[in-house]
């Protein structure tokens, strides 16, 4: 039985939209920006309530980070809206240099991301977003868990300063977590209590993560979850302390092992409390067509991936 | 208007600044500076209204981007000798721990900079946004915004184009150092921009054309360019200018694109230009 139940399920990028819009009517500083996607960033109710405010792109995204940039000259919080891939590959040299490097106010908001994409497949299925963005200097990373969460998370940005990438998804997923749930970026949320392994995991993998700890914990085994939304930047102090009490780590993401939350994970981990660790995430390569559930069993990240994995981490535990 | 005298002095100070400091480190790009002398000394000592004590968001105040950020020297002096920072500090262009980076930053706060350049085709769009705000935030102020013309091969300049007529921004004067040259020789030999006049006029553009070398013509084309604004339409200023004017052996090449005179070469340039205001 898992410890996080839902009654129903809705796309993280509607939790972005519901967000925007209040976020809207609570600061008139607030401004969106999209590149031919509004019904499917859900930022469609924001367009109809703030005309004013909302800016039409067209299929240009190298020009809309720009435009964003220059638009945060004057006070303006800008939200660019489009799916991962352009938000972040397509567009990185311009993150770079108007935003990032120039410090500028922008928050980047990124749906479709993942293997969770489904049937579109891997032109479109990003999984490098996580690791170029937390590359960038000031650039602040988050990967919430639900809708309830992703709309928390978007309310938080309009009150952080300074550039920021949020990144959500597009299919149908369990909500979990209480509406009021405290959200607090670069804060880890330990979701579950335990003591043998940590289970590090971000977006749609929590639910996975959750799921996987039912399993475990049938078979005796005391998992301590923590939901690290927030990859950068990242709570080093409960990340330490968690895996101080537990002696190893597992991370969950939906992104390649090589610049996402394990490798963050790894890095504090090393620096500061070296343990053993063991990542679920997808292990270079790209992805392809077929429905979300059924790519995320085939390349690796489905519950059993996790209890395996977490079984690894606890036998090089003892070793 | 200001003494047209008095501004021509300027011009060639700000020359005598723009071959020391490339000379001083040893790098930089001087032949795009010197060709842009006129227009910046036109646009910082005529045409716009600025507070040089300089906030991020210049609220009534009409606002600069450089776009080719390469010709930072140029820029820099101008800066320097309109008030925001002490001349003295470009003796420290390129060298470490300066705020006068190679390519302009904010990083480091300089004051007068309001995005990084030198990534090219980006400034354009910067500008639009800001732009944008300033129709949102009821600020009557302008956006000035200069582009090289070896940057028009950049795809961003296009999507930039096409937004700002689409969505009449109208408050933006946009100018081109038309000047022919880029680093590995003429626009036309590495990829002609055909009639780039006709390019702008049909992505839905007001163009203007001057030389850019004539100081009192600038000042025109810019004061008529102003009012071609607020009419549904951005304006774009097509400026012919020579790479390198002001000094002889550098004129017209694009070999003075990035490269920095030697002492020889230093000396031989300064001789053609008179220190008019004392240099920093």
């Amino acid at each position: 039985m898992t410890k996080y139940t839902f009654t129903d399920k809705k796309d993280t990028r509607s939790g972005f939209g519901a967000g925007l819009l209040e976020l809207g009517k609570n600061n008139d500083q607030v401004v969106a920006l999209c590149a031919d996607l509004t019904g499917s960033l859900k930022m469609d109710a924001f367009q109809k309530e703030f005309p004013d405010r909302f800016f039409q792109m067209g299929i240009a995204e190298a020009n809309m980070m720009g435009v964003a940039a220059g638009m945060t000259i004057g006070g303006k919080i800008p939200f660019t809206g489009t799916f991962a891939n352009f938000s972040t590959g397509r567009v990185y040299d311009q993150i770079r240099q108007s935003i990032a490097y120039s410090g500028k106010n922008v928050k980047i908001c990124a749906s479709h991301a993942g293997l969770t994409l489904g049937e579109d497949g891997a032109t479109h299925q990003i999984l490098e977003d996580v690791g170029m963005m937390k590359m960038l200097p000031g650039m602040t990373v988050i990967v919430p868990c639900d809708y309830n969460q992703t709309k928390a998370a978007t309310l938080a940005l309009g009150n952080h300063v300074g550039p920021a990438y949020l990144r959500f998804g597009r299919p149908s997923w369990p909500i979990f977590t209480a509406d009021a749930r405290p959200f607090e970026i670069g804060k880890a949320d330990k979701m579950i209590e335990g003591k043998d392994v940590t289970l590090f995991a971000n977006g749609h993998m929590v639910w996975q993560a959750i799921e996987a700890e039912a399993i475990l914990s049938e078979k005796g085994i005391s998992v301590e979850l923590i939901n690290i939304h927030t990859v950068k930047p990242l709570d080093t102090d409960a990340v330490v302390k968690s895996v101080s009490k537990t002696g190893c780590a597992v991370t969950c993401e939906e992104h390649q092992k090589n610049g996402g939350l394990g490798d963050s994970i790894a890095q504090a981990l090393s620096q500061h409390f070296p343990a053993p660790i063991e990542m679920v995430a997808v292990n270079d390569s790209f992805g392809e067509s077929g429905k979300p559930t059924d790519l995320l069993k085939k390349y690796g990240l489905a519950p059993e991936h996790i209890v395996a994995a977490v079984e690894r981490a606890l036998s090089r535990k003892k070793q | 208007m200001a003494d047209i005298q008095a501004l021509q002095q300027l011009t060639s100070q700000v020359r005598r600044d723009i071959v020391r400091m490339v000379h001083a480190c040893q790098s930089g790009h001087p032949g795009g500076s010197l060709g842009c002398t006129e227009f910046f000394v036109a646009l910082y000592f005529e045409i716009m209204k600025y507070d040089k004590s300089f906030n991020m968001d210049g609220q009534g105040e009409d606002l600069f981007f450089l776009s080719n950020g390469h010709i930072s020297p140029v820029w820099y002096s101008v800066l320097a000798r309109s008030g925001y920072f002490d001349i003295k500090e470009l003796s420290t262009f390129r060298k470490l721990n300066t705020r006068l980076q190679g390519h302009p930053a904010t990083h480091e706060h300089l004051p007068g900079v309001r995005v990084a350049s030198g990534s090219l085709g980006q400034g354009l769009s910067v500008a639009i946004g800001a732009a944008a705000t300033k129709k949102l935030n009821k600020d009557k102020q302008l956006i000035y915004v200069l582009m090289g013309d070896g940057e028009q091969q950049e795809g961003q300049v296009w999507e930039a184009a096409m937004f700002a007529a689409h969505n009449k921004i109208d408050n933006l004067i946009a100018t081109i150092d038309y000047n022919g040259q880029q680093i590995d020789g003429p626009v036309d030999e590495v990829l002609s921009l055909m009639d780039l006049k006709a390019k702008w006029k049909a992505f839905g553009w007001e163009v203007i054309e001057c030389n850019g070398n004539d100081l009192e013509e600038v000042i025109k084309t810019l004061k008529h360019a102003k009012t071609l604004t607020g009419k549904g339409k951005p304006v774009m200023n097509l400026m012919r200018t020579e790479m390198g004017y002001g000094v002889d052996f550098m004129v017209g090449s694009h070999k003075w694109h990035g490269i920095a005179p030697n002492d020889e070469q230093l000396a031989l340039a300064l001789d053609q230009l008179e220190e008019t205001l004392g240099d920093y």
